[in-house]
């Protein structure tokens, strides 16, 4: 059972992860435009107006 | 190379130390919004990014192809009109839209506060349910003890955090001494963690705090959806309300036009309004000549003369000759805006109205709470041990807790707003899907309504082709609105124009010419030399020779019109017609819809009263209108949809918005309302009997922690997945 004391820490620090990398993208934006950004992966000319 | 021409305002990831960091916009440039309705794919964004990068002092364009518009950054002079032209002249429809009325869309906080809530009790209610999971399939002693123990660690802030929506709420409910939903929630919430948190130190068996936080994860994803669904349709009506911005041209000292805000013009500012152009103030005309079409706030259809010394309204719209005004009340002092108050009166009869939510939430709350002291009376009286009974009427609050009723109501009417989104309907106000589905009596208004607003020739037949040709060549000399609607109907019958002289359009009568010697006028009865007492449109044609001929029009109906009214019909509802306009016109129309109910020359406190009258006698209204002389009615009817051509008081008024010219979606909306409302109730049935399932076993202390989740889950996911079959 001892190798409950690492597995457990380590499968909240993943989730954690998960949960900060989610709040990241929300707070910078990342969902204002989900079907500009699924386009624009299409292009195929060198983006130099990245959003700020 | 372009980058170097326009350097973009993008702050350096590696230079910014944080959030925080992101650098205040600059005073020095200004930002402007332009609708694109028509653009689809990456090459449209492309093209637009690229065709306004290359505009001298754009500094920055990006297209958002979800909201389906532009936001530039740019020099403040640079003017909004230049870069709707570049649009449209790179093949995209484009509208400016006014960013202040954008401003609750962009910053949607309550939204995104939620969504954090939802991502942090999702986080927290899988780890605590994998570690319950654990204790489920027999995990004992230290180790259930340790499971526990860090379930608590994560519950606690996880729940603190993420139920704050439910404490605020309940909180002011008790303080108001009502009970609402959240309520029982949050007593559920603290029992449930106060509980678990007493097991868990004397070593129990049974911890609640997985059925803690996916009620929480359940409740909140409810809350997400109604949050979402509102907020779309705000978005929605707001971009509606942008698309007019308020302009003004004012005449200074020296008699130049500049283009101003109209929430700048004062009293005694002379205003220039072009034809076309809406009047922004109330005032008087100083100068010009031309016709006024008053529709929109009347429900007349008959243009009428403005000579100088006239007053004009605010939202009248000037049709042939410019006019100057002397403005004599502006902003929220003119004619249309006291129009407000009227509206506020009405408005607050419709605010009785009681959901469904809520009038379960009236039965439910006090149901359980009753029941979950009777539990824990029962058990202390049988067992005299406050754990055992603590423990049961926990597990029968949290087995009770209305998880599925909370996203009953939600699932259901998201589900149901985009289908009615899709057909053109923006439901906009909270109730307004179950209000509509108890309407018995459909009030529609004439002008802009029921008719497109657009004037059709009735009787080109009459004339004959030298007449047609005539007439076809005066109306080709004007933009009025009956002249281009002449000129259309002649060109369709293969006539050529006649050549004539001296082509003149004289502002507020006609237009004039002249042919071999003869005064040709095509225009208003008196000038024109017709006997004027017509109670229909008509212009009159005189050829110079024999009597003036009436050209006689009625108003085209709005595409959809006979068949919305058919299905209502058809649905057994009663259809009603109230008209600000003659008797004559609203007579022609009701016999062309088979109408048999209408009132003609109301004014707006009249329809207002008849809708009020209608209610009284306990028939539900739906009133359909467009004119500030209906937004009265708009307010005090059960529930109310207007167009989106309709002035912006009247939009606001209304529960629901018609996004298409076509009408006939009216007519599913009311199916699919009734429809939604069904499911609702059947949700709450559903909800019902997985409680009737569980109670008594949560009374009988048999409930588990699994038990509980099992439940939970399932009376969740089914109400979702019925929610869903209204797709």
């Amino acid at each position: 059972m001892t190798v409950l004391s690492y597995l457990i820490p380590i499968s909240l620090i993943l989730g954690g992860a998960g949960l900060i990398g989610f709040i990241y993208t929300v707070r910078t934006d990342q969902y204002d435009d989900p079907e500009g950004d699924a386009r624009r992966i299409l292009s195929d000319e060198w983006d130099d107006h990245p959003k700020p | 190379m372009t980058a170097a021409l326009h350097p973009h305002t993008a702050v350096c990831p590696g230079c910014s130390a944080g959030p925080s960091a992101v650098t205040e916009i600059a005073p020095t440039e200004a930002r402007l919004a332009i609708s694109l309705p028509t653009i689809h794919c990456q090459a449209c964004i492309s093209t637009v990014e690229r065709g306004l990068g290359a505009v001298p002092g754009v500094r920055a364009a990006r297209v958002n192809l979800t909201q389906k518009r532009v936001l530039v950054e740019a020099d403040p002079d640079i003017r909004a009109a230049e870069l709707v032209s570049v649009c449209e002249g790179l093949g995209f429809e484009a509208h400016e839209l006014d960013l202040a009325a954008l401003a609750a869309t962009e910053t949607d906080r309550a939204g995104r506060e939620l969504l954090l809530r939802l991502a942090v009790a999702g986080f927290a209610s899988m780890n605590v349910m994998l570690l319950s999971v654990s204790v489920w399939s027999g995990a004992t002693d230290a180790t259930r003890d340790m499971f526990h123990w860090i379930s608590a660690a994560i519950s606690f802030p996880a729940i603190l955090y993420a139920g704050q929506p439910f404490f605020r709420s309940a909180w002011g409910a008790v303080r108001a001494r009502r009970l609402n939903m959240d309520v029982p929630i949050v007593l559920a919430l603290v029992l449930a963690l106060v509980t678990s948190l007493w097991e868990t130190s004397l070593s129990g068996e049974h911890a609640y705090f997985d059925a803690a936080l996916t009620l929480t994860f359940f409740l909140l994803a409810g809350r997400y959806l109604d949050h979402r669904t509102r907020a779309a349709a705000r978005s929605a009506a707001e971009e509606l309300a942008a698309l007019e911005v308020p302009r003004a041209w004012r005449l200074d000292a020296q008699g130049q036009e500049a283009e101003v805000p109209v929430a700048d013009l004062c009293v005694g500012d002379l205003i220039r309004v072009r034809p076309g152009g809406r009047m922004p103030v109330d005032g008087e005309i100083v100068t010009g000549r031309s016709e006024l079409d008053r529709s929109l706030l009347t429900g007349e259809t008959l243009p009428v003369l403005a000579e100088p010394g006239d007053q004009v309204s605010a939202g009248e719209v000037n049709l042939t000759g410019p006019l100057t005004l002397r403005a004599s009340a502006v902003g929220r002092e003119t004619s249309l805006h006291r129009m407000a108050d009227l509206v506020a009166i009405a408005e607050s009869g419709r605010s009785r109205y009681t959901s469904l939510a809520d009038s379960a939430a009236k039965l439910y709350a006090p149901g359980v709470h009753i029941l979950s002291a009777l539990a824990f009376a029962g058990w202390y009286l049988f067992t005299f041990d406050a754990r055992v009974a603590l423990n049961i009427a926990a597990a029968v609050l949290i087995i009770t807790c209305p998880c599925a009723l909370g996203l009953a109501v939600p699932a259901v009417t998201t589900a149901a707003s985009g289908r009615l989104f899709r057909a053109g309907l923006l439901v906009k106000h909270a109730t307004a899907l179950e209000r509509l589905a108890e309407v018995d009596t459909v009030v529609f208004d004439k002008t802009g309504t029921l008719t497109a607003g657009t004037p059709e020739v009735v009787n080109v037949g009459d004339l004959t082709p030298a007449q047609q040709a005539i007439a076809l060549a005066l109306a080709e000399g004007s933009a009025h609105p009956l002249s281009r609607s002449l000129t259309r109907a002649i060109r369709a019958t293969g006539v050529a124009p006649a050549a004539l002289g001296e082509l003149r359009e004289i502002p507020g009568y006609g237009t004039e010419a002249s042919m071999d010697g003869r005064r040709l006028r095509l225009g208003r009865a008196a000038w024109a030399g017709g006997d004027g007492d017509l109670a229909e449109t008509a212009t009159w044609l005189d050829c110079g020779e024999g009597a003036a001929v009436a050209i006689r029009f009625a108003d085209a109906l709005r595409p959809g019109a006979e068949q919305a009214i058919r299905d209502l019909r058809g649905a057994g509802k009663t259809v009603l017609l109230i008209s600000g306009d003659t008797p004559a016109a609203v007579a022609d129309l009701a016999a062309r819809l088979q109408i048999t109910q209408w009132v003609a020359e109301a004014l707006p406190e009249q329809k207002a009263d008849r809708v009020a009258a209608l209610t009284l006698a306990g028939h539900k209204v739906l009133m359909v209108g467009d004119g500030l002389n209906d937004t009265a009615a708009l307010a005090g009817a059960h529930v109310s949809i207007s167009p989106a051509s309709a002035l912006d008081a009247a939009r606001v008024a209304s529960d629901i918005v018609l996004l298409g010219q076509d009408l006939s979606p009216i007519a599913d909306a009311c199916r699919v309302a009734e429809r939604a409302t069904r499911r609702i109730r059947e949700n709450f049935r559903i909800a019902t009997v997985y409680n009737i399932v569980a109670v008594p076993l949560a009374v009988a202390g048999l409930a588990t922690p699994l038990i509980a989740a099992l439940a939970m889950s399932a009376s969740s996911i089914t109400v979702s997945l019925n929610a869903l079959r209204l797709r």
